[in-house]
């Protein structure tokens, strides 16, 4: 059913001679020019020169065309080019089907001119020239945003996040679960590798944030609700009971003066004590006292006692509706608990501490005042810093926790040089990998801290009150015992509690190690899987200060870009809902791992700024109610039509259904590298091979295939298609197709090579079994 | 099939795994009889120089306690990679132990069930 008023324009390119030297281009358009509906065929040495660009500008104008081909190279080089092409000349940009003749034909199947290279030429084009036919013109989709963003957590990640937006003009509001902001860094000593002091560096920002008219400090406070999409994210936030007004309080102290209750200090790590009304720190903003209603006895005392009359011992906390367009989850890290690394006795012995504790004890605000001491009270002559003390290792935590050899350096380094305290340091390898890190080992080694390969196998205490460490040093292959005073054990950071029931209510993806999931490891390294939420700092993996900030700025920018227009915008290619075919049956909501269905009145709805494009729910629903836009049925019939049109009975061909990104550019860089694979093999893109239906595969074998092969990029994808290759086999064998005729591969960019193997062994097995034959093939004809 | 292959085929275990951390020969009981130390057992094996292993008394003077299986980071059971190279060595030759090697004086204090494991582990 060809739209009669179509009028096409055929543009060929001979890129230099990428496509001349091979496909005979005059050959190519004597034959197409008198296809239906072709107004114009021309062709040009480089289509994507200006001259060739106004070429096919006044082409569309003067030729009134309404929908555009271009064969040339690869869409992901020029498909942007023939868009705005189309656009300038007052078409929808979506007009345009783009055909690629050099990577997929001149390259694959050259380097000599060849009738075989010109024929699959043209089979190519017929497929782009079928499904132009079937083209929609589409719009960008957009909706008004909020400018308002939340940040979730005041480590120095949020606090850096919160000024750089807060400077470009958004109101940020930053949820803080603990009473100051601050976070970890807040409890360090000296920071390497320049050992320049914590505080001193992070309480400026802390107050700077403090001040900010844009920024909207919510400490004490926790995310409870969060529902809505990106750009539009509504917010549910509980201010837990301080009993305090951060307003009204002065830190005049009195309150925790007269306070009988005391319990042990979680800011010194339990190494002191504080009263029930407490301040987590001297410089904490806000700068307001808290009633910790855990130990609280309700006595009164300091209720009467505040000359500010700040104090409310009857607070049940409140909550406070927030509407936001970004999130920025800067949650940080908690250290892995000491006591499950049985053999290492903390818990048991008090001076086997973590490294955090050696953090408040070398303090000078710390506990001891920054004298290094036993728990006794009694002076350090040896310490030993033990690494790896339950990272590296499936017993505990597989990953390298990446700081802790440098946090290490820099504490030996402050011992033994400043206090004169002698240091072991064990280690399994010292991971010191940026700018002035190895430097700092350096000077450790010169300062005569003594280095020991080997993973700490026990700890104990031996009858003199030293703890004794037992190690194997690798390099001599001796086991060596060795007394100390004191133990640090460096532990890995760990996600922080409530992260993963935080991420349950936003529906954000977490990584197997339970930190927040990037968008992509190298090229998205601050977004996380959802649109409009992103992610920095510890959040996101172990990082030093250093790579948090960097991770902050960057996650600032990306949030202030996602919001920056008065709108927000996302691609029309994504799955939709055909509503008068919706029954309201609800499946495809459990398929979509993005939770971008609803049901609104009896009907399923996708939301487009959250579907990532997956196309899981297409298959899935049993009304064919879910359609994908620019890759509808209707236009992958046509284009497999068209490619499949002038197949000779004898001959065999295989369609490749090929995933349009990762697995795309695959098969682009097999034409890079002029790998030659069999003409048999006509390569048909789709969003996503999990797009693919039992009807895909009954069109092509219906038009002329004779095997399939499918070709996927995207390893989340990958599930989803090898379940649904599993269910579809039997139901092909209906149709007395041999599933052997059907081959699906996942193929990640790296091992884009044996694509083309790929492509030569399954023709080969296809011209085994030969053409599908006519009965079967009638027989599918019939039941479609 | 070389002997390092053998070795890994018969334990089942996956050696290159190992990063020569130590903590295997560090938590070992019977390291001090010794003459070389578990990791080091474990890095021949991975090279491939098996018989440098064989000259040394490590693989029989190991307990077979698990230990340093139950500790290492890798998982890697090093307590089967000594029972494989026991193995290898008591198909190619000799038994370690003898009975007739034993003095009768010893094997009538010497507990029967020390004899009776002594002997599954050390002879062929
Ligand atoms: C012993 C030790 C020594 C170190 N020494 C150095 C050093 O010398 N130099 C250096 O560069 N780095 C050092 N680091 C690393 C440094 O601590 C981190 O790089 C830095 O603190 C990370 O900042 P962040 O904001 O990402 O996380 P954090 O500091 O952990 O901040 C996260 C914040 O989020 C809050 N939060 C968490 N979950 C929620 C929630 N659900 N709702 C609300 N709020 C939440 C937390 O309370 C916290 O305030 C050291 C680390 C350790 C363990
Ligand atoms: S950073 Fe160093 S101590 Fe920490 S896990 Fe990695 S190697 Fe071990
Ligand atoms: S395409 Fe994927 S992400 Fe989009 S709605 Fe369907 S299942 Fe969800
Ligand atoms: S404990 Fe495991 S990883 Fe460490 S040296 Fe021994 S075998 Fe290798």
């Amino acid at each position: 059913m060809k739209k009669k008023q179509s009028r096409i324009g055929i543009f060929v390119c001979k890129c230099g001679g990428n496509i001349g030297d091979v496909v005979d281009v005059n050959a190519v358009l004597e034959v197409i020019k008198n296809w239906e509906g072709v107004t114009v065929a021309k062709q040009h040495t480089y289509l994507c020169s200006k001259p060739a660009q106004e070429m096919i500008m006044d082409a569309i104008k003067k030729n009134k065309l309404d929908r555009v081909v271009v064969a040339s190279c690869t869409p992901r080089m020029h498909l942007a080019t023939f868009q705005s092409v189309l656009e300038r000349a007052g078409l929808n940009p979506y007009m345009l089907e783009f055909v690629n003749i050099r990577e997929q034909c001149s390259w694959s199947h050259g380097p000599h001119s060849s009738e075989e290279a010109t024929r699959k030429a043209i089979m190519l084009i017929r497929g782009g020239y079928e499904r132009s036919m079937e083209l929609e013109a589409l719009e960008t989709i957009s909706e008004k945003g909020s400018r308002e963003i939340l940040i979730v957590g005041a480590g120095i990640a949020g606090i850096t996040a919160a000024l750089q937006l807060g400077y470009l003009g958004f109101k940020v509001h930053v949820v803080e679960k603990k009473p100051s902001i601050g976070g970890n860094m807040a409890k360090l000593t000296k920071v390497f590798p320049t050992l320049d002091c914590a505080q001193c560096i992070l309480t400026p920002r802390m107050a700077e944030v403090g001040r900010n008219p844009n920024v909207n400090l919510l400490t004490y406070a926790e995310v409870e609700v969060v529902s809505g999409r990106p750009g539009n994210f509504n917010v549910k936030i509980f201010m837990k009971p301080r009993g305090v007004d951060v307003d009204k309080c002065r830190s005049c102290s009195v309150c925790a003066k007269v306070c009988p209750v005391t319990v042990p200090d979680k800011f010194n790590e339990g190494l002191s004590e504080r009263k029930a009304a407490y301040i987590e720190f001297p410089q904490a903003v806000p700068s307001a006292y808290v009633i910790d209603f855990n130990a609280c006895t309700k006595c009164g005392k300091c209720e009467q006692i505040c000359p500010s009359k700040a104090i409310n011992l009857e607070d049940k906390g409140k909550t406070v509706d927030l509407n936001v367009g970004a999130i920025l989850m800067a949650t940080g890290y908690e250290l892995y608990d000491a006591r499950k690394l049985e053999n290492y006795g903390y818990g048991t012995y008090k001076d086997v501490i973590t490294m955090m504790d050696l953090e408040r004890l070398t303090s000078a605000s710390g506990p001891t005042s920054g004298y290094v001491k036993r728990a006794d009270g009694s002076n350090v002559g040896r310490i030993s810093i033990v690494l790896c003390a339950g990272s590296r290792d499936k017993n505990h935590i597989p990953y390298c926790s990446r700081i802790c050899c440098m946090y290490a350096l820099k504490q030996a380094f402050v011992l033994k040089k400043m206090l004169g305290i002698d240091v072991h340091v064990y280690y399994t390898d010292i991971r010191a990998t940026g700018k002035g890190y190895e430097e700092l080992y350096w000077r450790d080694q010169e300062a005569g801290v003594v280095f020991v390969r080997g993973k700490v196998a026990e700890v104990w205490k031996s009858r003199n009150g030293k703890l004794v460490v037992l190690a194997e040093d690798t390099f001599t292959g001796n086991v060596t015992e060795e007394e100390f005073d004191l133990v640090a054990l460096a532990t890995p950071m760990v996600p922080p509690s409530g992260l993963k029931e935080l991420a349950e209510k936003m529906k954000l993806s977490l990584g197997e190690d339970g930190f927040v999931q990037e968008k992509h490891p190298k090229l998205d390294p601050v977004d996380s899987l959802i649109a409009g939420t992103f992610a920095c700092g510890c959040a996101l993996s172990p990082k030093d200060v250093r790579d948090t900030v960097s991770d902050a700025l960057a996650a600032a920018a990306k949030a202030s870009l996602f919001l920056k227009g008065e709108c927000i915008t996302t691609s029309p290619e994504k799955a939709y809902v055909i509503e008068e075919l919706c029954d309201g049956c609800g499946i495809c909501i459990q398929t979509c791992s993005s939770n971008a269905i609803t049901m609104q009145d009896g009907k399923a709805k996708i939301n487009p700024f959250m579907c990532t494009g997956c196309a899981a729910c297409i298959p899935a629903c049993p009304k064919e109610a879910v359609e994908f836009k620019n890759s509808t049925t209707k236009q992958m019939i046509a284009h497999l039509k068209g490619v499949l049109s002038d197949k000779e009975p004898e001959e065999v061909r295989i369609v490749a259904f090929v995933e349009k990104n990762v697995g795309y550019t695959g098969m682009d860089f097999l034409g890079l590298d002029r790998i030659n694979y069999p003409e048999n093999i006509v390569i048909v893109p789709v969003p996503s091979t999990a797009i693919l239906d039992l009807k895909h595969l009954l069109y092509a074998f219906a038009f002329g295939a004779d095997g399939i092969l499918i070709i996927e990029g995207q390893q989340e994808i990958d599930k989803l298609t090898k379940k649904r290759m599993i269910e579809m086999a039997p139901l092909l064998a209906e149709y007395g197709i041999k599933t052997m005729r059907v081959r699906y591969s996942y193929v990640p960019l790296p091992v884009y090579k044996k694509a083309a193997d790929l492509f030569t062994r399954f023709t080969e097995r296809i011209e085994k079994f030969g053409p599908l034959p006519i009965e079967k093939r009638d027989a599918i004809k019939q039941k479609i | 099939m070389n002997l390092a292959e053998k070795v890994r085929s018969i334990s089942g275990e996956d050696v290159l795994s190992c990063y020569q951390c130590g903590l295997c020969s560090g938590s070992c009981p019977v390291r001090f009889a010794m003459d070389l130390s578990p990791t080091q057992v474990v890095r021949l094996v991975q090279v491939g120089n098996i018989e440098k292993i064989f000259e040394s008394n490590t693989f029989w003077i190991c307990s077979t306690c698990f230990s340093c299986y139950a500790r290492c980071p890798r998982k890697i059971n090093i307590t089967k990679i000594m029972e494989a190279l026991r193995q290898i060595r008591l198909r190619r030759d000799q038994d370690k132990i003898a009975l007739s090697d034993i003095p009768k004086e010893e094997l009538k204090i010497l507990p029967p069930i020390a004899l009776v494991s002594n002997f599954r582990k050390t002879t062929a």
